[in-house]
């Protein structure tokens, strides 16, 4: 002890502002005082043995004065023998009037814990304590986290919908030419075979010409149902121009199947579609491809290639499927 | 300016007025109708522009409508998370109004790019108190206003305030605190969630 330090004695109640949750033991362990905070959380404490009401979990196995006396001065970890889970850290120094201690607590990060489970307040802590603003920052941040998390939520559902509207023809719903690009040099990049299928509307410009674009544009729409009904699921079916269409048929291989598909379709197109409180009817040409021998990066040779095979069946009469190479 | 701030404006229109009104003013502002985002932050102008849309549609004084964007503030339950946190503040309504000076700063440490009016609180007489509001921003005296004249009635204090704008700008609010317990307040506990045990 420093001998030019003036030797310091305070009154309980000074004690009890400054310390709310101290301890004062005997030499023999008894608790001889204690804080009004402590004595919130642990029942009334003076005249107890200490090592009856609190159970000292770090270090391990001090349960006893001497073994106190020897961890005189370092860092303790406690609980109320009848309040297991709060967890309070704190200290114990050797009077120096007496053999007794002078323990005192506090709550680590079990504070928040602690004080809804003893209904503790403002008053509870030293005006030096800094649980307040513990609770302070601790509501604040998970008020700001709150904000944040709705924001990216928010963000995240806008940049699925910007991507979706990216990659949707808006007339029709189905995939557009980028979805279609994307699509297409996938597949060649990884090497699955599958089938192209070109497809172009024939007579579409005189329903244009003579009933008007919302005829033109309801046709469009039907055929857009007819394309998605007569394929599966995992083909795309893409808008790629006015009246131009392409779809991708992964897995097919076969030419007899291919061009069945395509008759289907053909069939179903060139059936009369009721528009505008009339009828109206097109049909439909087309050319196909197959991925065999295509490399990753040759999907505008194949758009090609499918292109020719579709003049070829134009040239040949409309309403045909012609096979490319 | 920050979007929490932004935001305010835009919630205590749409919860005050209805969505429609504040649709409408968004748009007479150049807006969009989904508003602002809190967490992001956008020119000073925009804020601005919402306040005049509001005060032309509203047809109601700048300075009355930031007072009432302090009242919504601190009294409705859509923003019960600031009302929170302003209580923490002090256990009572005088100590509230000595850690007032302290508010840019816990408003700093919850967001760290939240710029909040310098303040100055003075006591030239017992339970006389002055504040000194300084901001970039002007009217924030008035938003002040609203929220320590809501926050007396949280605390259940009797108290009345005045608003003066001195010639460099300054917002100054005087307080007179006639009572601390006029009435019983509404309740604040530390810790929400579970029951006490």
């Amino acid at each position: 002890m420093n001998p030019d330090r003036a030797q310091v004695s305070l009154a309980p109640d000074v004690l009890d502002r400054l310390m709310p949750m101290h301890l004062v033991v005997d030499a023999g362990g008894t608790i001889i005082s204690a804080g009004p905070t402590i004595c919130k959380i642990a029942g009334p404490l003076t005249g107890s043995p200490v090592f009856d009401r609190f159970r000292v979990r770090r270090p391990a196995g001090l349960d006893d004065m001497a073994a106190l006396s020897r961890h005189h001065g370092r860092r303790l970890q406690m609980s109320p023998a009848d309040s297991p889970m709060t967890m309070l850290r704190g200290i114990a120094l050797r009077r120096s009037d007496t053999d007794g201690f002078l323990i005192n607590l506090s709550f680590g990060f079990g504070l928040i814990a602690a004080m809804r489970d003893h209904a503790l307040t403002d008053t509870d802590f030293a005006p030096t304590d800094l649980a307040i603003e513990l609770m302070y920052v601790t509501e604040a941040k998970s008020t700001i986290t709150e904000e944040l998390r709705n924001l990216n939520a928010r963000l995240h559902a806008a940049k699925r919908e910007a991507e979706e509207r990216a990659l949707t023809d808006t007339l029709t719903g189905l995939r557009n030419r980028r979805a279609l690009d994307s699509a297409l040099s996938e597949m060649l990049r990884m090497g699955l075979p599958f089938a192209l299928m070109r497809i172009d509307l024939d007579f579409f410009k005189a329903v244009n010409d003579t009933l008007g674009h919302a005829a033109g544009d309801a046709v469009l729409v039907h055929v857009a149902e007819v394309l998605t009904a007569e394929t599966r699921k995992s083909d795309t079916v893409a808008r790629v121009g006015g009246d131009e269409f392409v779809v991708l048929f992964p897995e097919i291989t076969d030419v007899a199947l291919i061009e069945l598909i395509a008759r289907r379709i053909i069939e179903r197109l060139s059936r009369p579609i009721p528009v505008c409180r009339t009828s109206c009817t097109i049909s439909a040409s087309v050319g196909v491809a197959l991925s065999a021998g295509y490399g990753a990066d040759m999907a505008d040779q194949m758009l090609v290639d499918a292109d020719r095979a579709l003049y070829a069946s134009k040239a040949a009469g409309r309403g045909r499927v012609t096979l490319s190479g | 300016m920050h979007g929490l701030v932004n935001r305010a404006i835009q919630c205590f229109l749409r919860d005050t007025y209805g969505g429609d009104q504040w649709i409408s003013i968004a748009r007479r502002a150049g807006v969009g109708p989904e508003g602002f985002e809190p967490m992001l932050i956008y020119p000073e102008q925009v804020t601005t522009d919402v306040l005049e849309a509001a005060c032309a549609a509203l047809d109601r004084s700048v300075d009355t409508i930031l007072e009432d964007v302090g009242t919504y503030l601190v009294s409705h339950p859509n923003v019960e998370a600031l009302r929170r946190l302003l209580r923490f503040g002090g256990p009572t309504f005088a100590d509230f109004l000595l850690s007032l000076e302290e508010l840019p700063d816990r408003g700093r440490l919850a967001v760290p790019d939240l710029e909040l009016p310098a303040m100055d609180l003075a006591e030239p007489a017992p339970n006389t108190y002055v504040l000194t509001c300084r901001f970039g921003f002007p009217g924030a005296g008035h938003v002040l206003l609203g929220m320590l004249r809501a926050l007396a009635d949280d605390y259940g204090a009797l108290a009345y305030l005045g608003l003066e704008t001195t010639e460099d700008g300054a917002d100054v609010i005087t307080i007179n605190l006639l009572q601390s317990d006029f009435a019983a307040g509404r309740s604040f506990r530390l810790v929400v969630g579970d029951d006490v045990r």
